[in-house]
């Protein structure tokens, strides 16, 4: 329950060299959209790309085989991409329109398309929504305070930034590695987190993210009819190399330990806000 | 109690204004030729034809349909036209679904008849006493009040109206209609779109008609919309200030931004920064807003949603 509908789940990742050198783990993401581009599925896709400030993400539509090379990469940091999906229909033209997001943008993507409140003609283009693992995000001013004040390292010599093994980890240019224990990150997370519902991005078409497999593979959870129909034809594209998921480690049984203690945890919080806070009121609950 | 109750409650006994409105059967519907004949929503000469002739094979049992009215007050007809937009899934709508038993523009109706839905377009000038007569004789006549658009939810640019204007300078207060009436279910959205009208159309009617599954689900889906009908009539893009991010509850998503209407809203690291003298009060960010309302009930069907309301349009 806490991963969702889905209709597999496998190890996987790209067998494009170029698109895993730059990607965070299996290059999944940057994988589907150029299969999906190149065999018309989609005409572009939202994407997180790069921006003035380092690791700052800044939402973008990627039309192209290199613009998609550019988004490649996690970036711990708010990307509005849902900022851009009625704009994207309209000034980029696009009809069939891919996606990619956090489990939440994922959700505001969903509810988007059933109550397309101020959503003109944008819920029928949606051809794939690929979301990401997300345990918590930051706001990028938090990135500053964490990399630049406890990591005593400049923003600008960073060359990846990475959440895993407990660990908020720091590499820089020159080979020099920097962890910070995650216990001291939590307080700069971003509020909206602390009442997130969703570990794996259950309402994506297709939803990957690392943990459950080895460096440089990912978790594929395939979900949607559409994201099933999609999946089949890259693979047999030969996009993918796949095994299946109980043959590698850490596995399934971790994704499924990290999702019950994130949904636990932010259920709890979504309770205290009932009670903790307040006297004969409480907090808003957002979800009814 | 729980939702079906409520909405039965809602639906079927709560506005006993009348007094002699108490039955609840199924009204046959008065059939409107014109708009069945007008073809394209584009061409909206009303062409009267005696229907005589009776497509035998094609016709379902007109019970089946719910009776609609549009009613249009101080608003631009934009929402009508956001409406019409739907092309031949309107067409549909309109001959599956329900009939529109009164609508200015489209249907040759003097009076606000008896109707299942009224969809109401714009805000009410109470300086003009036929508005008033009318949405308050809507209330009476309608099962269910739905507020169509941002002037009928919360007055939206007509917020901004202060009077002065030929020929009618005298007019210079303009209320949304729940500041009047009681109103079942908001659509807010400058304009709203095609999309969300002809969502709560096919939810209406299955509430209405449909068979218990799909009564739970319509009014799972229309619960949100009734909620913000409950909740007030005014709106701002100061609500995402203060009922999102003042509450800790935003994740910087971007939909606000992406739903207003006029560009109020840009996203600045991560979160919603309203210009306030640009927000024309239409609703549709804090509407659009995952944070505002989600029922995982509905969000999590919406595969078989997405895909029972394009069966439903199939002609
Ligand atoms: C804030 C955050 C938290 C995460 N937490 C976890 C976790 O707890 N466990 C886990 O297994 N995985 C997590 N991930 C996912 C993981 O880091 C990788 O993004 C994912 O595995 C995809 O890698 P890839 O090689 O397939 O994609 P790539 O080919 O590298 O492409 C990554 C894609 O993600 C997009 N992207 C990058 N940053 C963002 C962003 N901030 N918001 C939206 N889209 C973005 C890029 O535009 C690009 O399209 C998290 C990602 C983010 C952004
Ligand atoms: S933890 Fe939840 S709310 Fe926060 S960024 Fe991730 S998916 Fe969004
Ligand atoms: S739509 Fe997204 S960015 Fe806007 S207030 Fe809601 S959660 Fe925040
Ligand atoms: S900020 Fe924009 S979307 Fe929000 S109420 Fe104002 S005009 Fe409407």
């Amino acid at each position: 329950m806490v991963l969702g509908n889905y209709k597999q789940v496998i190890a996987a990742r790209s067998t494009d060299a170029e698109i895993l050198r730059g990607s965070q783990d299996g290059g999944i993401v940057t994988q589907l959209f150029a299969y999906a581009l190149d065999a018309g599925i989609i005409d572009g896709a939202i994407v997180a790309g790069p921006s003035d400030e380092p690791f700052k993400p800044e939402p973008m539509v990627a039309t192209t085989r290199e613009e998609l090379l550019a988004s490649r990469g996690t970036r711990y940091s708010i990307s509005p991409n849902m900022s851009l999906i009625k704009e994207v229909t309209r000034s980029y033209g696009l009809d069939k329109v891919g996606v990619v997001g956090t489990p939440c943008q994922i959700q505001a993507l969903r509810k988007g398309q059933l109550y397309p409140v101020g959503l003109r003609d944008v819920p029928d283009k949606i051809a794939l929504a690929i979301g990401i693992f997300c345990m918590e995000n930051f706001p990028y001013q938090s990135i500053i305070q964490l990399v630049e004040d406890h990591g005593a390292t400049a923003l600008e010599n960073v060359s990846k930034l990475d959440i895993g093994k407990g660990k908020f980890w720091i590499y820089t240019e020159r080979g020099a590695t920097v962890q910070i224990p995650l216990k001291v990150t939590h307080k700069y997370e971003q509020p909206g987190c602390h009442v997130c519902l969703d570990y794996v991005s259950n309402l994506a078409d297709i939803s990957t993210g690392s943990v459950g497999t080895p460096d440089g593979w990912s978790t594929v959870f395939v979900r949607s009819a559409n994201g099933d129909d999609i999946w089949a034809k890259a693979i047999a594209a030969g996009a993918f190399e796949t095994k299946p998921i109980d043959s590698v480690k850490p596995g399934i049984e971790l994704v499924t330990k990290l999702a019950t203690e994130k949904i636990t945890k932010n259920q709890q919080y979504i309770e205290d806000r009932k009670t903790k806070f307040t006297v004969g009121k409480e907090l808003r609950n957002p979800y009814i | 109690m729980g939702i079906l109750e409520s909405l039965k409650a809602l639906l079927f006994g709560k506005h006993d204004v009348g007094g002699e409105k108490q039955d609840v059967k199924p009204e046959p519907a008065r059939k409107t030729d014109a708009v069945k004949e007008a073809g394209k929503p584009a061409d909206v000469i009303v062409e009267k034809k005696a229907s005589i002739i009776k497509e035998p094979k094609e016709e379902k049992p007109v019970a089946d349909k719910i009776t609609v009215g549009h009613v249009h007050m101080s608003g631009c007809t934009g929402c009508l036209v956001s409406f019409a937009d739907n092309y031949e899934g309107l067409l549909t709508i309109l001959d599956k679904y329900a009939d529109l038993v009164y609508c200015l523009t489209l249907a040759d109706v003097r009076h606000i008849p008896e109707m299942d839905v009224a969809l109401v377009e714009g805000s009410v000038c109470i300086q003009d006493h036929i508005a008033v007569e009318e949405i308050i004789e809507t209330r009476k006549n309608a099962k269910i009040v739905v507020a169509l658009g941002a002037c009928a939810c919360y007055g939206n640019i007509t917020r901004f109206a202060r009077g002065g204007q030929q020929n009618q300078p005298q007019h210079e207060s303009y209320l949304p209609i729940g500041d009047l009436i009681d109103v079942d279910v908001y659509i807010p959205g400058c304009a709203p779109t095609p999309q969300q009208i002809r969502n709560v159309c096919v939810m209406a009617y299955l509430l209405l008609k449909g068979n218990d599954e799909q009564k739970a689900l319509a009014g799972a889906y229309l619960t949100p919309l009734m909620n913000l009908a409950k909740a007030g009539t005014e709106a701002c893009g100061c609500d995402v200030m203060y009922n999102v991010i003042n509450q800790g509850l935003c994740m910087g998503c971007g939909s606000c931004a992406a739903a207003c209407p006029v560009r109020a809203i840009t996203m600045v690291y991560g979160k919603p920064q309203v210009e306030r003298d640009l927000c024309i009060k239409c609703g549709a960010c804090y509407a659009q807003c995952p944070r505002s309302f989600f029922s995982f009930d509905v969000v999590n069907q919406y595969e078989g949603i997405i895909d029972a309301i394009d069966a439903a349009l199939q002609p």
